[in-house]
């Protein structure tokens, strides 16, 4: 009997913790939903979940005096595993931010559960250009950078470069879906054309078969609209079948976790376009060896992007004194972004615009350590490869 | 949809090179079920097991290919005499779902130390410099490597074979299948047998692992997407038909690659349609018999 006091004693105690987190929105609740395990997992995981803790152990653990608290879950690419949670998150632990990682498809439905509960929403892995355009909400940010300027960054340049007939290899779901046809957009208006494309099953574990399609086409480009894994996959299979001597190779995202799992002999020359690259200067070397401490490994890009974005967050959240989303939300759009990251503004329509970096891979013999991988060949300006106010369709930037 | 026939006989033979990977690991799924009834959810992780041994024996210790070729499977296999000896003789008695489970477990666990250790991004491994290159077919340029592949897996698919039909070893073995009571009763080692099949069963995959490690990018994920199709074709083969769960490989790696040209967005989902029709249409699988 005193047993089952206890428990009754224990579960009201319990329930009195949730309400009170509820109630107390002046504490900083941050969810974070990426693939922790899957095929993505390196892109950001783990060390994204590592640089959000950074940031936050950089501001001294506590906002607007409560200790700031993160939860975390692996989305296993799921939208609906996300949507659910991210849902869960906010009616029971009080999340005040919702941070969706990597996955397109995971961050469209997760935007949309943060809109209808009014949270802020920040995603960096997330690619798709329809979280700031055809999908935009008041409440998302589009951090690090998204298909369009991928597009326009690196497509833009391996058309001008004299690659005028595409092919495209595209991962069959929301990201691939994007990142195809806004390349496919540039590419046209640039005088190319694209002769074809064939969709692969996300995961897929061999590309030979759709990499001859692609040799068969006899298209002077091989766009590859995919990522992580996948990307890995068919760049393997491409030097093996030797479609990269008589096509040119284009990795339309490119990670460095995926630039160091291929190695520099197989990856070599490779154009690419990245938000921001750990040797790219000073300060972003200083964070890197930072992070590097922390996990032995050098952040990517969205890593990087995951602490700047926390940072930007907690410190609205500090001057507006406040968790309320519009409030937060108002604050983040009229503060520029400066720090090692990125210098950049948030638009009225959700997203970061900051310059890029167009990238190519390092020869072995240049490569002077395990990490030294990139050269930048130039940064583009933001504001000529993101989307531009002709080209929205975004009610909130009319 | 225009196909020209070089592009359709180059599909064909990828097919052909896919389907020996499935027929390898179906085998190996179809003898541990033949004569342990276990289904073995692990073969996966093992097969990953097979790649990433070769590719540590290669950077740590300098090994190469064709040394791994034969101790990657025998390593595997000694910790899958490991697996049986102290995890599975235990639940024999029980219904199949808790060998499901427990090898399930098994999975999560391997996997999930690898992918501790190495992420998921992957490790490069080289193909053999003896296989390197291509050979151009006329239809198509054929890396000498994927040629390897379907000879290596063909021979010891058919080698497999061969031993459980046509041996004595082989026919002790399938009798301990049919009754083992009556075959310990001649003096038959019975449990070790079964020890030893989980064993095999488990060394060839990681003989497939160490063939498909040039080939894919060795991840401790790469055993997860390939295991669901591969149990499909055994439930399409037939619950431990040893031919049935060969030919069907074969014939479902060529029937993906053609869904890749005509169809590419279903290549991933025919094998589970076509799993769906046979089982309507013929429930224990086109090469098993109804016990």
């Amino acid at each position: 009997m005193q047993n089952k006091l206890k428990i009754i004693a224990l579960m009201l105690g319990a329930a009195g913790l949730a309400s009170h987190a509820v109630q107390a929105q002046e504490k900083v609740v941050i969810g974070y939903i990426s693939d922790l395990s899957g095929l993505y997992a390196d892109l950001e995981g783990k060390g994204g979940a590592t640089a959000i803790q950074m940031a936050i152990d950089d501001m001294g653990g506590k906002v607007l005096g409560q200790p700031v608290e993160v939860l975390s879950v692996d989305h296993q690419n799921k939208p609906d595993i996300a949507a659910s949670k991210a849902r869960e998150w906010i009616d029971t632990a009080g999340a005040t931010m919702i941070f969706a990682g990597t996955n397109s498809g995971v961050a469209l439905a997760t935007a949309k559960v943060a809109q209808e509960k009014k949270r802020v929403f920040f995603t960096n892995g997330a690619a798709t250009s329809a979280l700031t355009n055809a999908q935009c909400s008041p409440y998302t940010v589009h951090y690090a950078y998204d298909t369009v300027a991928l597009a326009k960054s690196t497509g833009g340049a391996v058309v001008d470069t004299g690659g005028k007939s595409w092919f495209f290899l595209t991962a069959d779901y929301a990201f691939g879906h994007a990142l195809e046809a806004d390349t496919a957009k540039v590419v046209k208006a640039k005088g190319g054309t694209v002769v074809g494309t064939v969709r692969a099953p996300l995961n897929a574990s061999d590309f030979s078969s759709f990499l001859l399609q692609a040799q068969n086409s006899k298209a002077q480009v091989l766009g590859l609209a995919n990522a992580g894994g996948d990307f890995i996959n068919s760049m393997k299979a491409s030097k093996e079948f030797g479609i990269d001597k008589s096509m040119k190779v284009a990795g339309l995202l490119v990670f460095l976790t995926d630039v160091k799992s291929l190695g520099l002999p197989a990856t070599q020359g490779l154009l690419h376009t990245t938000s921001w690259y750990w040797d790219a200067d000073d300060e972003s070397r200083k964070w890197a060896a930072r992070y590097e401490a922390k996990t032995k490994n050098k952040p990517t890009d969205i890593q990087a992007a995951d602490y700047s974005a926390t940072m930007a967050y907690l410190k609205a959240v500090e001057a507006v004194k406040s968790t309320d989303a519009d409030k937060v939300m108002a604050y983040l759009k009229k503060t520029p972004i400066n720090d090692f990251y990125a210098k950049g503004v948030i638009r009225p329509d959700g997203r970061m615009v900051h310059d890029m970096l167009l990238a190519e891979v390092k020869k072995p013999s240049e490569s002077k350590g395990p990490w030294d991988l990139l050269k930048i060949v130039k940064k583009v300006p933001g504001d000529q490869v993101y989307t531009t106010k002709e080209e929205s369709t975004c009610a909130l930037w009319k | 949809m225009n196909i020209s026939m070089p592009a359709l006989l180059s599909q064909l033979l990828l097919g052909l090179v896919n389907g020996s990977f499935y027929a390898i690991l179906s085998l190996g799924l179809a003898v541990i079920f033949g004569l342990l009834n276990v289904i073995n959810f692990a073969h996966g992780a093992l097969f990953m097991m097979g790649a990433v041994l070769s590719w540590m024996a290669m950077n740590y210790f300098n090994v190469n290919y064709w040394v791994m070729l034969v101790v990657a499977p025998l390593i595997v296999g000694v910790f899958g005499v490991l697996i049986e000896r102290l995890l599975l003789r235990w639940i024999y008695k029980l219904d199949h779902l808790y060998g499901l489970l427990l090898t399930l477990g098994l999975t999560l666990l391997i996997e999930g130390g690898f992918r501790s250790v190495y992420g998921v991004s992957g490790l490069a491994y080289s193909t053999p410099e003896a296989l390197s290159g291509g050979t151009n077919l006329g239809f198509m340029f054929l890396p000498n490597y994927r040629a390897w592949v379907v000879v290596a897996s063909l021979v010891v698919c058919f080698a497999t074979w061969y031993a459980i039909e046509k041996t004595r070893l082989g026919a002790y073995l399938r009798a301990g299948t049919e009754n083992p009571r009556l075959v310990e009763a001649f003096g038959v080692n019975v449990p070790l047998m079964v020890t030893l099949t989980y064993g095999f069963g488990v060394a060839l995959a990681a003989f497939a692992g160490v063939l498909a490690a040039p080939v894919i990018q060795i991840s401790p994920l790469m055993g997860q997407n390939l295991i669901i199709i591969v149990f499909a074709v055994v439930v399409i083969g037939g619950m431990g038909s040893i031919m049935g769960a060969i030919l069907t490989g074969l014939g479902l790696g060529v029937i993906e690659g053609l869904t890749k040209v005509f169809y590419p967005e279903a290549s991933a989902t025919v094998v589970f349609v076509i799993m769906v029709v046979v089982l309507l249409i013929r429930p224990a699988g086109l090469f098993g018999s109804e016990k």
